[in-house]
């Protein structure tokens, strides 16, 4: 569904060239969680960005469902690493804001925009503005928001980076139950290898900058996962130890 | 530029109410300090005059008095406050609404901005009071001109404050908004006015002074009517307790539009744009 044909990106810093991305190829299936874990600071926001269209490739194509993407991509829902919620709105208005771009009548925005506000428990938080809420109650509104706009795909940038153990391990049951209800393809970006296992079909591990695929690993863990026990099984432990043990390599190897 | 959090700048005489506690102007004994201060000032002014300074030169505050209460009297200061006030009013609404336009539309064109950059540029540092001979050619002695010419003061401020809040938008909520498939005008009705609002009512209160110099500018060089045009003609009769007369009107009525702002801008924080 999502095909990457030799990406590269550079990017010109005054006189200085970037390289963040270097020749990736890679394809996504339908409904396939893809986890993508690498150092800080390597293409891997990039890559997302590219995904969603907000940039061009340098060389190399990306394919979104056989067309090629060459402008904004509105068939992603994009959660960036810092929230992009509206300062200026309540969480209710901020989730109902695709559907306010979409012209529905106000009285059904409310009305939809409260289902989900429930959905990902933010109920009674609908007239907060986003300023008052902790980090984790804002990338819950985030979620809401993409739910309701209805992506088939979702783009998530180190989503749950700043929460706490206990947030993260709720979020983390949230995603995938949304996941599963709404059969969208997930890809994110994370430097967290237990909450890539937990989550993902698939995990790619980028490089240092700038980024290839330097191994790609199965998960095949049975679904629907108990995010906060499937850590605890064997075969969980296997694929984090045999995924620790060549990211040790890499990250080794690239020290040099 | 201003940034918004301007007026917030400490030392102001009115605290706002984000910062409470005794202000010295609050308090009833600075009151008192304060009148006393004014009228020593006055008896002071009263002594010197006419003893150690010629009273041709700062005539007096009894003749000042009776000069302003003459006015009064006969109705026809209310004539002249009225001119000032209608061309500061009207200038500063006109020079708004082309200034915001302007702001937005530069902000979000990055092309024309470019292009007409060493414009604006030339055009903000030109004194704008050099333009009033060509705005009495254009609109004639009457009141356009003046409104003309505090219009275009307002204006400038108004434009810089507005692009600068535009350019300030923050990318990311522009994406976001696009990929959610805002069209282009969405995105500035939604996203980039509401972002840029503080920044807009930064220019605006700060503009609001400089719409009454540009009614006052432009009426000191030609007119038949006006603050401005009174304190022209008082000097150009060697009047100096009109001249001092005319100056404490003004005066008041930069305080009163100050204080008009203070209350709009008291209304305007409580559904004010907080920032991230």
């Amino acid at each position: 569904m999502i095909d990457l044909r030799h990406v590269s990106k550079t990017f010109r810093k005054q006189d200085e060239i970037v390289d963040a991305v270097r020749d990736i190829s890679l394809t996504i299936a339908q409904k396939e969680i893809v986890a993508i874990i690498g150092p800080s600071g390597c293409g891997k926001s990039t890559l997302l960005n590219m995904i969603a269209g907000l940039y061009a490739p340098s060389s190399g194509s990306i394919v979104y469902k056989g067309a090629r993407v060459s402008n904004i991509n509105t068939d992603v829902g994009y959660m960036t690493q810092k929230d992009n919620l509206l300062p200026w709105r309540t969480v209710r208005d901020n989730v109902a804001f695709p559907l306010e771009l979409s012209g529905v009548a106000k009285g059904e925005r409310a009305v939809r925009a409260d289902q989900v506000i429930t959905h990902v428990g933010l109920d009674g938080f609908g007239h907060r503005y986003p300023q008052e809420l902790s980090g984790g109650m804002r990338k819950r509104a985030c979620l809401a928001r993409m739910l309701l706009y209805g992506a088939e795909t979702a783009l998530l940038d180190e989503p749950f980076a700043a929460l706490d153990a206990q947030l993260k391990l709720a979020m983390h049951d949230l995603l995938l139950k949304l996941a599963a209800e709404t059969g969208q393809t997930v890809v994110f970006v994370t430097h967290d290898l237990m909450e890539a296992v937990t989550l993902a079909d698939r995990v790619l591990v980028c490089t240092r900058r700038p980024a290839t695929v330097a191994l790609e690993q199965r998960i095949a863990l049975k679904r629907p996962r108990d995010v906060l026990n499937v850590r605890f099984t064997n075969e969980f432990k296997e694929l984090y130890d045999a995924l620790w043990e060549r990211l040790r390599v890499e990250y080794h190897e690239e020290r040099i | 530029m201003t940034a918004p959090d301007a007026d917030a700048a400490p030392g102001g005489l009115h605290d706002n109410a984000a910062n409470p506690g005794p202000s010295p102007l609050g308090s009833g004994f600075m009151v008192i300090c304060q009148v006393v201060l004014g009228a020593v000032l006055l008896l002071l002014w009263q002594g010197a005059s006419g003893r150690l300074i010629d009273s041709f030169f700062i005539s007096n505050p009894v003749e000042v008095g009776t000069r302003l209460f003459g006015w009064i009297a006969d109705g026809s200061l209310f004539v002249h406050v009225w001119a000032t006030v209608y061309a500061t009013v009207m200038g500063f609404v006109i020079g708004s609404i082309i200034g915001v336009m302007l702001g937005i539309w530069l902000g979000v064109s990055p092309f024309t901005s470019r292009l007409l950059n060493p414009y604006m540029s030339a055009l903000n540092a030109l004194p704008k009071v050099a333009l009033a001979p060509l705005f009495v050619l254009w609109f004639g002695l009457g009141i356009e001109s003046k409104i003309a010419l505090a219009a275009v003061l307002v204006l400038f401020l108004v434009f810089l404050n507005t692009y600068a809040g535009v350019r300030e938008v923050d990318q990311d909520l522009i994406d976001g908004a696009r990929l959610m498939r805002a069209t282009r005008a969405q995105v500035i009705t939604k996203v980039i006015i509401p972002s840029a609002m503080s920044w807009m009512f930064a220019g605006l209160k700060i503009s609001v002074p400089y719409a009454l110099i540009g009614a006052v500018l432009g009426e000191m060089i030609a007119a038949n009517r006006g603050l401005g045009y009174l304190v022209q003609f008082s000097g150009s009769q060697f009047d100096s307790a009109g001249v001092f007369a005319v100056l404490i009107v003004i005066a008041l009525l930069a305080v009163a539009l100050n204080f008009l702002v203070e209350i709009v801008q008291h209304r305007m924080q409580q559904w004010r744009v907080v920032g991230r």
